[in-house]
Formats: structure tokens, sequence, C-alpha cells
């Protein structure tokens, strides 16, 4: 699925040069399902921002079933980003404005589907995460694990060939990990997804087969278990 | 998706939201009370000018006085020795007529109107004949031989009465003007209505008509007869002006102008000529060519005339104008600003909301769309309600009723003239009574046309209001929207909340 190499991000504020990744090489099949563990401010971030099309790599190349992300104009970024990328973040970030089922929507919003069917797919999706009886509810009337859960169906319902998860346990407290963890890796399964799966939480590391550890900008292979 | 979005954010946001709206709104009101009233007030100008110089004048002609003092003016009656009966307790009795042209008005030969008729774009043309006639009636004590001629000298527009060194007089005067009647498309009489009788006809000859107002106030009706240069004309009917009740016309009496120029012995002389012209923007071009033809002439445009308007009303229009115009600009720039402001402060709060967008596959133009659309559809509230606002305002104006009073100032109008009272001195040892005293106020007081302020509010104003609010609203969104389109994506994966 992914195919990085020599990939190097420089980020420059004002005089200080920070180096977040450096020659970073890696492999990532279809269908596996990868965590990336690793202390904070060693690059995980800015590695899911270079696998998701959310930035350009300052060197180095990042292809995404074959295509360069790198070499790719803004307008075939976001398009990569609607259709075969779903992303859950560590805040869920929600739109608080939109209802459960809005916020899942506006996943489809640029494929431009009729809002018909847009709805009912929403609908099976937030279905899919446990929630198909809270459509209507706003984020704030929403527990943390359950804003979570409508982020993975927001994330899942374009059916995306890459999940990308940065901390989503991270505001979450054991309980509500392991709830959300289950989901995810249940998804997976079900779903032959390719996962990148970012945490520093190695019991969520613990559950998938594949771990990678990124530190001060360097990735090296943990051995599986 | 759009409308519901916006219309969430735009409810979530409710004070931003509404703060922005009536700012425009405050500003769009204004901007549509300011024009409305600044019509209004320019439509009351350039009625008190119809009033004075008759619907249509684009342009009239005269001839100012050379300098002061010539011919004795107006109000001058020179009385030779032994003039008038004597009586017995040794005064005089002394009555006379003067017929002359207005006050500060030089007659000049009537071919002016045929040159002016021949030139282009002059679609019409008027001449009148501007003429005040003062009446002395009083008696004087008798003057001894070798005193010479006694001379007094009124106010220019006064009459008066009074008393000095033995003496007692009255002094009447009463403004005329000589019309053409067969000329009725422009001219004084364009805004003349008949009030009762007739008015003037081709073939007229020593009959007038008169003001309604001033045959009101000197007790005159169809039938009477007034006296002008000593000769006793019938009154034929009455008029009044189509620009107000109570508003007097242009002048107390008309006559035929070959009956006026007969009385005046001003045989082919006229004061005024009045011009129309075909179209609004020849006027300048005609005005000049006129200049050219007839050097010594005065030539005024309407909006040289507007220029002369006094009173409330051009106190009314220098305001608006001015303070107006300054005040609902400064206003909308403040409107503006804010809608510019709370769209900037919106968009920087919602930084991760609106990364995260892009990172799920929102393209650019979309967020900007989303961020835009909310700012429009912000400043179209604000159109409405200031639309609202000032449709209020407006009708709150003109139900208020507020009187403009306006005086035109070239020409010398008619009307009630309140009647002053002239100091009299010591009768000097030379023996020869002199009656100066300039009466400036009755020239103020008595000839200012009162008018309601009716303030319009037209369509384009109310399309240019919505406009402006859209702009309002398009402003702030280009300016938020530019902001979103910078927001990077990643921005979604910072983690502060
Ligand atoms: N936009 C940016 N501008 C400048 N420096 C940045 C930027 N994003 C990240 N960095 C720097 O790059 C390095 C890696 O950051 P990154 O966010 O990838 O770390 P992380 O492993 O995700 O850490 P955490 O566990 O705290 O999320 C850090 O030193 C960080 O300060
Ligand atoms: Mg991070």
């Amino acid at each position: 699925m992914y195919q990085i190499d020599d990939l190097t991000k420089t980020y420059r504020q004002g005089k200080r040069v920070v180096r977040a990744l450096k020659d970073v090489s890696l492999t990532i099949g279809d269908g596996e399902l990868v965590a990336v563990q690793g202390p904070t401010g060693g690059g995980k971030s800015t590695l899911l921002q270079m696998l998701g099309g959310l930035d350009r790599p300052t060197s180095g190349t990042v292809k995404l079933d074959g295509k360069d992300l790198a070499g790719m104009s803004d307008t075939q970024l976001t398009a990569a980003r609607a259709e075969t990328i779903g992303f859950v973040f560590q805040n869920f970030n929600l739109i608080p404005t939109l209802t459960a089922l809005e916020n899942v929507e506006t996943a489809l919003v640029p494929s431009k589907i009729a809002r018909q069917s847009r709805t009912a797919r929403a609908l099976a999706a937030l279905d899919s995460v446990g929630l198909g009886d809270r459509g209507d509810h706003l984020p704030g009337e929403l527990s943390g694990g359950q804003q979570q859960r409508v982020a993975i169906a927001r994330a899942l319902v374009k059916n995306p060939k890459v999940l990308l998860a940065d901390e989503p346990t991270g505001n979450l407290d054991e309980e509500t990990r392991d709830e959300i963890v289950d989901l995810m890796v249940g998804l997976w399964k079900e779903q032959g997804l390719t996962v990148v799966l970012v945490t520093h939480d190695s019991v969520v590391a613990a559950r998938t087969p594949r771990r990678l550890r990124i530190a001060k900008g360097a990735m090296k292979e943990l051995p599986p278990r | 998706m759009f409308f519901t979005y916006l219309r969430r954010e735009l409810r979530n946001r409710r004070k931003q939201t509404v703060v922005v709206a009536i700012g425009l709104a405050v500003a769009i009101a204004l901007v549509i009370v300011v024009n409305a009233v600044s019509t209004g007030v320019k439509d009351a100008q350039s009625e008190v000018l119809e009033s004075v110089y008759g619907v249509g004048t684009d342009i009239t002609v005269d001839q100012p006085a050379e300098g002061p003092g010539e011919g004795g003016g107006p109000g001058r009656f020179d009385f030779g020795e032994g003039e008038g009966e004597a009586n017995e307790d040794g005064t005089r009795e002394l009555a006379q007529d003067r017929l002359s042209t207005a006050m500060g008005s030089t007659p000049f030969d009537a071919s002016a109107l045929e040159t002016v008729a021949a030139l282009d774009h002059v679609s019409g043309v008027a001449a009148t004949l501007g003429l005040q006639n003062m009446s002395f009636s009083g008696e004087m004590p008798d003057m001894e031989e070798g005193d010479g001629p006694v001379t007094m000298q009124m106010g220019p527009d006064g009459s008066g009465q009074g008393s000095a060194g033995g003496s007692s007089f009255e002094i009447e005067q009463f403004t005329i003007t000589g019309v053409d009647p067969d000329a009725t498309a422009v001219g004084p009489l364009t805004t003349a209505e008949v009030a009762d009788g007739r008015t003037l006809e081709a073939g007229d000859k020593n009959v007038a008509v008169l003001d309604a107002t001033y045959a009101e106030q000197q007790e005159l009706a169809v039938g009477d007869t007034i006296t002008v240069g000593g000769k006793d004309l019938e009154t034929v009917g009455t008029v009044s002006s189509t620009t107000g009740d109570g508003v007097a016309t242009a002048s107390d009496a008309y006559l035929p102008l070959a009956t006026a120029q007969t009385l005046a012995d001003l045989a082919d002389q006229v004061t005024d000529v009045y011009v129309q012209v075909d179209s609004a923007e020849n006027v300048d071009a005609v005005a000049a060519a006129i200049e050219d033809e007839l050097p010594d002439a005065s030539v005024s445009t309407q909006s040289d005339l507007a220029e002369g308007v006094t009173g409330s009303l051009s106190t009314a229009s220098d305001l608006i104008s001015t303070l107006g115009t300054w005040l609902s600009g400064i206003v909308l720039a403040a409107a503006f600003g804010l809608a510019i402001l709370f769209t900037v402060s919106g968009v920087n709060r919602r930084t991760r909301e609106l990364g995260t967008l892009k990172a799920i596959g929102w393209s650019k133009g979309r967020v900007v769309g989303q961020v835009a659309g909310e700012s429009v559809v912000q400043g179209l509230i604000g159109g409405a309600v200031g639309l609202a606002l000032g449709a209020l305002a407006v009708w709150a104006v003109n139900l208020a009723g507020i009187t403009l009073s306006g005086a035109s100032g070239g020409l010398t109008m008619g009307g009630p003239m309140p009647a002053g009272a002239v100091q009299g001195g010591d009768t000097p040892p030379d023996g020869g009574g002199a009656f100066g005293e300039r009466a400036d106020a009755f020239a103020d007081a008595g000839n200012a046309v009162d008018i309601v302020l009716q303030a319009p509010v037209s369509l384009w104003i109310v399309l240019a209001a919505i406009g402006l609010a859209v702009l309002g609203g398009l402003l702030a969104g280009v300016v938020g929207g530019q902001r979103a389109a910078k927001l990077r994506p990643a921005e979604a994966l910072r983690s502060l909340a």
C-alpha cells in the first residue's frame, strides 16, 4: 500500500531548523495494521501527515498505491484525501455545530453523491460503530468514546483504502480506550483496510501485529510478538 | 450540507452574527435615510425655485443693476415746490405713484428673447418685466420758498408709514410682473393656478391678475381695481401657487406684458428671460451660448439658482451633504470593519475545525465558500434589517412633517409684506425730509416658501443598500476566506484543544 523512500521533513522555525523525519524508508503492505510508537516530539504525527497527504515532504517519496503523494498537485492531494484516506484524530475533531449524522456526512460531501444515499450511508456507518440511534446528537451531547466512534464512522463512511489514526485513544479512559481499539481492530479485520495507528500507549500497540518506533526523526522496526 | 452548516454556524455564534448584522443594518439604514432626506431636500429646493421661476425653467437671464443710486431708485419720491394741495394748517397733501423696475434689475431690450430662442437646444422661452409699484400718500409741512424740492427716500422693498417733522404719510408697495399671456410653457405662471376668475389671455389689455395671498391681504377681489403707475386696472382673476398651501406666487400682481411696458414707460423692454432647454446635458452649453450672445446679461442655471436658496432649507442641504455623507461613510466603514474583524476571528477560532474539513477531503474552494457564505448571509440579514430600519426612519421623517423654509436669492417675491415703520428723524435744517434706512428686514421675512420635507425612497437606493450589505459581507468573506484558504490541513492534527 505504502512505499516510502528516504523521507525527510524539516521544519523551519525562525533560525531553528527542526528535522522531524530523517531519511525514513518503509513499506506498508495492503491490509496491514501497523502501530507507530515513540516519545513525544519524535516525529509520529509528522509521519502520519506525510502518509495522509496533509503536508509535503522536504525530500523523498511517499507512494500510495504506486502514486507519489509528494508529486501531486493540491487538487490531486485533496482528491486522495477525499477518496482513499480516512483520518481519526486524538481530539475527535468533530464539527461542534453539526449532529453526529451530519458530521459523518461531511466526509461524503466532496464525492457529491445524492443527498438521500449520503444520509443512508452515513446512518449505516454510524450503525457499524454502534451509534445508530445517536445520529441527531450534537458532539457536545456525546461522551468522548462516542465522539471517537462518530469520528471513526466519518473516516470509514467513504470506504477508504487507508485509515490513519493519530493517538485515537489519547483522550480516553482505559475502558473506553479498549472499546475503541476493539472497534478499530474489528473494522480492520472486517474490511481489509490498511491501518496506521500512532500511539504511545504500549497496551494499544500490543494489539497490533507490527510495531514501528520513531524517535528524533529516525525510525526502526520493533520485533514482532 | 452548505446551508445546514451555514445556518448552524451562524446560530451558534449568535452574538457575533447579531452584532455584525446590526452594524451593517445601522449603516445601511443611515445610507437610506441620508439619501432619502437629501433627495427630499433637493426636491424642496427645486420646489422653491419652481415657485419663483416656474416649472421647467432651466436657465434665467436678467441684467443686474449697474450700481447703486442710479435713476433715483424705486423708493424715491420727488415733490416739486407747491405740489399737492395746501392745507390750512400749513401742511400740504401729497400723493404720488411710482412704477419702476424691481430692485436690482435693469430692463433690457426684448430682442434678447428672439436671440435666445434662436439658439440650439432651446425648447421654450418667455420674457417678463418685473416691476415694483410704490405709492405715497400723506401730508408734509408746507415748505417755504427757497427751501428747494423735498426728497424722500424709502427702503427699496419697503412700504412704510410714519411721521417726521410735522408730516404723516403712508407708503405702499407691491410687485408686478408683466407676462406674455401666449407664452405658457415656461415662466413664473407655470406654478400658478387660477383661484378665482381667470388668468391672463391673449389680447388682454389694462387688466391685472392678483396673487391670491396678496389679494386676500389687501381685501381685493375679482372685479376690483388696483392702481398701477397711476392707472386703474381691473382685476380679472386671482392665482395661487401649486407649490403648497398658503405659498405666495412670484409676484403680487400679473399684467399683460404690453400693458406693463406701457405703464412703466419701458416699451419693448423686459427684465427676465426664462429659458427651457431640450435636455439636461445641454443646459451648460446653452447657458454659455447665451452669455456669448448677451454679454451684459447675468445667466443663471438651475444649479446656480439652487445655490442661491437660503433659509433652513439651505442649512438642511448643507448639513445633509456634509455631516450626513460623512456620518454614513464612517458608520459604513465601521460596520465593514466589524464584519471583517468578526469573520477573521471566527476563522482563527475554527482553525482546527476548518483544517479537519480540509484533511477529510474538502477542497479549498469549498471551505472558503463556506466561510464567505456565512459572511454574505450575515450581510444579507444586515441588509434586510437595515432596509426595514431605514424605511421606518424615512417613514418617521415623513410623518414628522418637518417644514423647511427657503427663499431664493435673485428675485423679489410677492406675497404678504409686513408693514414696517420707518424711523423718522428731525427735519434737517435745510427743510428737506430725508427718510432713509434701507428696510432689509422687509426682504427677509415675507418671501420664504415653506415646504414640508418629503423624503422619497427610490428602488435604486433600495438595491444599492442591499448591494452595500452584500458587499460588506463579501468583503469580510474574502478576507476571512483568504485566511481559511491558507490554512494547512495539518492543523487538524494540532493537539491543542
Ligand atoms: N508545523 C511545525 N512547525 C515546526 N516544527 C514542527 C511542526 N510540526 C512538528 N514540528 C516539530 O517536529 C518534531 C516532531 O513533531 P511531531 O508532532 O511529529 O511529534 P510527535 O511524535 O507526534 O509528538 P507527540 O507525541 O507529542 O504528538 C517536533 O520537534 C515538533 O516540534
Ligand atoms: Mg503527535
